[in-house]
């Protein structure tokens, strides 16, 4: 799976990208995060407070229980502030 | 007939409202919102604005945002364009302008654009401090309800 970071997201993580393959655990973005926020401190700083993280699946907005599969592209981001 | 740009450089508002009623007689009114980088946030001098998107997602967004304005109102023409990279006080961020019979549909139209481009668009701003030091930008509840007067 390819796991895209944005703004703080990614100065936190320190990447703008990276692969990972999912443990069986991993079903929905809930998940997922419990599984991401466990790779690094950075990764745990970003993902302390959920409840200012988005997330899109294969670039539209999705939810905590949104399912994710091996082969989605899963980006996380704060809220966006454009315009 | 709608145009969707994300670029680096500045727009030209004069020559994208001619654009936009190129051809056209049939126009009744046009409404335009231009979004600028103001120079203050929260008492602090801010020096410049960084414009982040996520590429991809945020061309998906836009086309998304102005298809449901397309269904909504009658537009004759339409254009959302919004820049991304360091920006500093006084550029223009974004313009949304549409062309319509009507003046009610155009003025909609654009306030209905501006208000689901900042909450439904993936950007995000980082603002550096005259002072040294920089912040991203908090969304903001306004924007939000602003946003929610047009769910339907």
């Amino acid at each position: 799976m390819r796991v895209l970071y944005f703004a703080w997201l990614r100065q936190k993580i320190g990447l703008a990208e990276e692969e990972v393959v999912l443990p069986e655990s991993v079903r929905d973005v809930a998940s997922l995060i419990d599984f991401l926020a466990a790779r690094s401190p950075g990764h745990a700083e970003a993902f302390a407070n959920r409840a200012v993280v988005r997330c899109a699946v294969n670039q539209d907005f999705a939810g905590p229980d949104a399912p994710v599969r091996a082969g989605d592209e899963v980006a996380f981001f704060p809220p966006v502030t454009g315009g | 007939m709608a145009r969707v740009r994300v670029q680096e450089a500045p727009f030209d508002v004069a020559a994208e409202l001619a654009a936009l009623t190129a051809g056209r007689t049939d126009v009744g009114g046009i409404g335009l919102f231009v979004g600028t980088v103001r120079d203050s946030a929260g008492g602090r001098t801010v020096a410049a604005m960084t414009l982040e998107h996520y590429p991809g997602m945020t061309e998906r967004a836009l086309a998304a945002i102005v298809a449901e304005a397309q269904a909504r109102w009658p537009l004759i023409g339409c254009t959302v364009i919004h820049r991304v990279g360091r920006l500093t006080p006084g550029e223009g961020i974004v313009l949304v302008a549409t062309a319509s019979a009507h003046r009610q549909a155009a003025l909609d139209a654009t306030a209905f654009l501006i208000d689901w481009l900042k909450t439904r668009a993936p950007f995000w701003k980082h603002e550096e401090f005259a002072d040294g030091g920089g912040q991203w930008v908090a969304a903001r509840d306004e924007d939000d309800a602003a946003a929610a007067r047009w769910v339907r």
